[in-house]
């Protein structure tokens, strides 16, 4: 792979174990050290720090909820005015949305994608720090500005007039507008960098019907992601210009249309239910396979599957706008659209039953998340299908069926396997096993008061209980249902109470896990746990697609990458034949510069159109940094 | 089993939900709603066997690997093959029945091309208004917050709005339709049974969004008949002196900037038109009983009982609101 084997460029066929790992540590290392962490590019830490972070927002977003059932427990409530509930339910849903849900799986597969793949780093490491600051400033921005009482307080999809320039008072859609632009640029990022990784940094060998599932669900996901969100970066920028520079493009009466922001946003906002479900999905197989002890059952569908619904996720926005008054035939166009995303989702669904069914369940932590994720799931899938129904939809369209059905997809369909996911992987992220007995609680409570909370709401929209309601009157005979989903809602977050508790305690005292506690097939349980700062000491060479189980004594590798330097295997995009190496950027200061630039500019753009090209000034500073040559041997290539 | 008991359980609360009185899909009053509500069982019924019938497979894939047996053979991988394949197959076939079950539905709800009566709803930030035009603008007027309707016959509803996006949407006898500003929608409703049919604004419009109700009340036709002949004539003035006072004192302080009472000088366009507010049986879009101390709680201070809402607090002195109250009240 590389040209010679001259002395003065070290390569790892020159070394043992031992003298090879302490080279590459001194190559890949990052310093300890507050300098090491703001200039680091391993995206180990850098997916750490986005797992620990979106945990957080969902910590706080559950908190929100909490409040918001504290107020609906009973009739007229005084507890949350109606200015306060309504930024609490819009900070809810965009938190969960925009700061918890994409990220969260996107941090996962920054983690995992280059240890499954069998990397030494992803693709575009400085930009993937980039991403991790820009989402921070984003979530920042959001939450202190509800810290100020004047967080966004037009709903998570800020339909217009209600978040224009007419209706929508100061500065607080403009604030929602912009953190959306913040965690899109973080999102578009990383899905950058897993295309490039999962296309040419793959194992030598691992073809692309080799490739675990959670990757190509991952590589599916980030498909849809840089072509979903340019659709909401448009929404909301035109929606900064109509309201910052007086732009008319969502006013009727200078011939915008309200409508125009429906369709621009469903068209990104249905697209991103899937953008978080097919992580999920992928981490679902994972666990399936390793935990019924057997390769997962239909390898060829299941990856179809994904692809099917990737596309068919772009042809349903409009069951989102069943009650504006659309033409009868594309009402049924959608409408059909929306039945037939069914079917990818049952050949997902019969092909895990049919893996347990040949295999050996074993009913760990991960495997409970996945079964609760099948028993939920199911639901959230057919009131889909309910909702898909234009008639059905126009008398559960906003109410609380809807909430029921859209927490069951992303809570039963996403939460779920992601908890298990946690569960699973959380020995190979910190070298510590979880508690098997804190995870069957936490398992328990979080299913039963997850059920107990939002199962009830499908009757009370039913019983015509609009959503985003601040409260309601003592004559509707919704208040007893409303207090035991707010009772249910105690046990709910009890159960990610002992989740959080786990996990705060796992990582201090957890059992020792050693390299793959699990006895799971995949790449990254071939190295140590957790992975060393170069991943791998050498790049396996993949044969089978269970890498693990098929070579269990000692998997093939390949050699000749340079220690010296940052060098990773750049291979083919449809076989993973090798076919150069290529240098991998050191550690950097400039994409935090950089990052922060791009805050300034954002920031100051809500106030002034002018801050799109003063601001643009330090943007381009801190880019030139990034970029400017600095004679290290990464250079060279 | 929890999964059967769970299917039985959701079906009996969904039959129990449609014995509940106003404002649910399950309690359906109207033509449409009926049809609704024919749809939503059937496919709530079909998904809950399906969603059972997943279930036992799951159970059963558990319990069968309690027993140890032999690796999987090839034999055994193309059985299961068969099998999904088949459950593939099954589910296209239901899929495809619902969809076609849905089109059905919709042709059903078809729009009536000879409605017996047009009424106008405007969605404003947080009251209905509701204009009943005629060809004679004589004979025009509207009202707030009530509809009244004939029965047994369609009616067509005419959707506008003038701030933001609303929904119109009276469960027991329609699904909901958006009132959009820029755009006019239609629907058609129509009432099989005299009764009050409550409503709520289903999409989110702001502040008071929780307390945008509205009631659509039919009753036969001569009974509409006289309501409308009622609603078309002028505010008669009271003889009782405290309401004679009120009609003064609404005319000299800022109240009759925004509202209309045809026969007086008070001719604002901004609130609710009072003509005949006191034959309304609520105020405030469905927040309280239309009583004389409801008026004079509500005049006296509109911003505690329904914060954020557009009608300013006046200050008055406890004569003056006993006054104005006795006028709303008198306005019959």
């Amino acid at each position: 792979m590389t040209n010679d084997n001259k002395p003065a460029q070290p390569t790892d066929l020159m070394f043992g174990d031992d003298e090879l790992e302490r080279r590459l540590a001194q190559t890949w290392r990052t310093p300890a050290g507050v300098w090491g962490a703001l200039t680091t590019v391993d995206h180990k830490i850098i997916g750490r720090r986005y797992i620990v972070t979106a945990f957080v927002f969902l910590a706080l977003g559950g908190l929100l909820a909490l409040a918001m059932r504290l107020q609906l427990a009973q009739p007229e409530a005084r507890f949350i005015g109606p200015d306060r509930y309504n930024q609490i339910f819009t900070m809810h849903g965009s938190n969960m949305m925009f700061l918890f849900a994409v990220p969260v799986m996107e941090a996962m597969a920054v983690y995992l994608v280059p240890l499954m793949v069998g990397t030494r780093n992803i693709a575009f490491p400085r930009l993937n720090a980039f991403s991790y600051w820009i989402y921070l400033a984003g979530g920042l921005l959001l939450w202190i500005s509800f810290a100020l009482d004047t967080a966004p307080d037009v709903g998570w999809f800020a339909y217009v007039p209600l978040s224009g320039p007419q209706y929508g008072a100061g500065k607080r859609a403009d604030l929602w507008a912009q953190m959306i632009t913040f965690t899109e640029v973080a999102a578009l990022a990383v899905a950058v960098e897993i295309v490039v990784t999962v296309f040419k940094q793959r194992a030598p060998g691992m073809s692309l019907d080799r490739i675990p599932l959670f990757v190509w669900s991952m590589l599916v996901t980030a498909f849809l992601v840089i072509m979903a969100m340019p659709a909401i970066m448009l929404a909301s920028s035109t929606l900064i210009l109509d309201r910052l520079v007086g732009t008319h493009f969502y006013n009727p009466a200078e011939g915008g249309d309200a409508l125009l922001w429906q369709h621009l946003f469903w068209f990104f906002g249905h697209p991103e239910v899937y953008i978080i479900f097919l992580p999920a999905v992928g981490m679902v197989s994972t666990i399936i396979a390793t935990f019924s002890r057997r390769p997962v059952f239909g390898y060829l569908p299941l990856v179809m599957a994904l692809i099917a619904t990737g596309i068919l996720a772009f042809g349903l926005w409009v069951h989102h706008m069943f009650v504006v008054g659309l033409p009868k035939l594309g009402e049924s166009f959608f409408t059909a659209s929306s039945m037939a995303i069914a079917i990818p989702a049952g050949i997902q669904i019969f092909c895990w039953l049919a893996t347990l069914w040949g295999g050996q369940p074993v009913l760990k932590t991960p495997m409970l998340f996945v079964l609760g994720f099948i028993v939920t799931f199911v639901i959230g899938g057919l009131t889909g299908v309910m909702v898909a129904s234009v008639p059905f939809d126009t008398q559960v369209h906003d109410t609380y069926f809807v909430v029921a059905h859209f927490h069951y997809v992303l809570v039963g369909g996403a939460v779920f396997p992601l908890l298990g996911a946690i569960y699973y992987w959380f020995p190979k992220i910190s070298g510590r096993m979880m508690s098997e007995t804190l995870g069957r609680w936490a398992f328990a409570l979080i299913f039963a008061g997850f059920n107990l909370t939002f199962f009830p709401m499908h009757i009370l929209g039913l019983e015509g209980m609009p959503r985003r309601i601040y409260t309601y009157q003592p004559e509707m005979p919704w208040a007893g249902m409303n207090m035991f989903v707010s009772f249910s809602a105690l046990i709910l977050s009890l159960g990610f109470l002992v989740f959080f508790v786990d996990v705060i305690r796992s990582t201090r005292s957890g059992q020792i896990a050693g390299e793959n506690p699990w006895g799971a097939s995949t790449l990254e349980w071939a190295t140590s746990s957790p992975p060393p700062c170069f991943n791998f000491r050498r790049i396996p060479v993949v044969g089978a697609r269970d890498p693990l189980w098929s070579q269990p004594d000692e998997l093939t590798v390949a050699g000749g990458l340079r220690t010296d330097r940052r060098e990773l295997i750049v291979s083919s995009v449809v076989e993973a034949q090798p076919e150069a190496s290529e240098s991998s950027p050191r550690n950097s200061i400039w994409p935090l510069l950089a990052a922060l630039a791009t805050t300034v500019m954002l920031i100051w753009s809500i106030f002034s159109p002018w801050a799109v090209i003063w601001g643009s000034i330090p943007i381009g500073i801190t880019l030139t940094g990034w970029f400017w040559p600095k004679q290290t041997p990464e250079d060279e290539s | 089993m929890k999964a059967g008991a769970a299917v039985v359980l959701f079906v009996s609360a969904i039959l129990i939900a449609g014995c509940n009185g106003a404002q649910s899909a399950l309690n359906a009053e109207g033509a449409a709603a009926v049809q609704l509500k024919h749809l939503i069982i059937g496919i709530v019924v079909v998904c809950s066997v399906v969603w059972a019938l997943v279930m036992v497979v799951l159970v059963l894939a558990l319990l069968r690997a309690r027993t140890p047996r032999e690796s999987p053979s090839s034999e055994s991988e193309r059985r299961m093959g068969k099998l999904v394949t088949a459950a593939v197959a099954a589910t296209v076939v239901i899929i495809a029945g619902l969809t076609i079950a849905s089109f059905y539905a919709t042709r059903g709800l078809g729009m009536s091309e000879d409605a017996t009566l047009a009424i106008k709803v405007r969605g404003q930030q947080w009251w209905w208004q509701f204009i009943y035009d005629d060809v004679d603008p004589a004979k025009s007027f509207q009202t707030a917050n009530e509809m009244h309707i004939p029965v047994g016959v369609d009616i067509r509803i005419e959707l506008e709005s003038s701030d933001v996006i609303h929904s119109f949407w009276v469960p027991s006898l329609a699904g909901k339709r958006d009132l959009i500003p820029g755009r006019q929608n239609v629907i058609t409703i129509r009432a099989e049974r005299p009764g009050v049919y409550r409503g709520q604004c289903a999409e989110f419009c702001g502040l008071q969004h929780s307390h945008m109700a509205l009631f659509v009340i039919a009753e036969n036709m001569a009974a509409y008949q006289r309501w409308a002949a009622a609603q078309r004539a002028s505010s008669v003035s009271s003889a009782d002196p405290e309401a004679t006072a009120g009609k003064a004192l609404f005319m000299r302080k800022p109240c009759a900037a925004c509202h209309t009472i045809r026969g007086t000088e008070a001719s604002g366009s901004t609130g609710p038109d009072l003509t005949h507010v006191g034959s309304r049986q609520t105020i405030a879009a469905g927040l309280l009983d239309n009583t004389r101390g409801s008026l004079a709680a509500w005049i006296a201070d509109p911003q505690t009982l329904k914060p954020g809402n557009n009608m300013p607090m006046v200050p008055l002195s406890s004569d003056e609101l006993r006054q104005l109250s006795a006028y709303m009240e008198s306005l019959k």
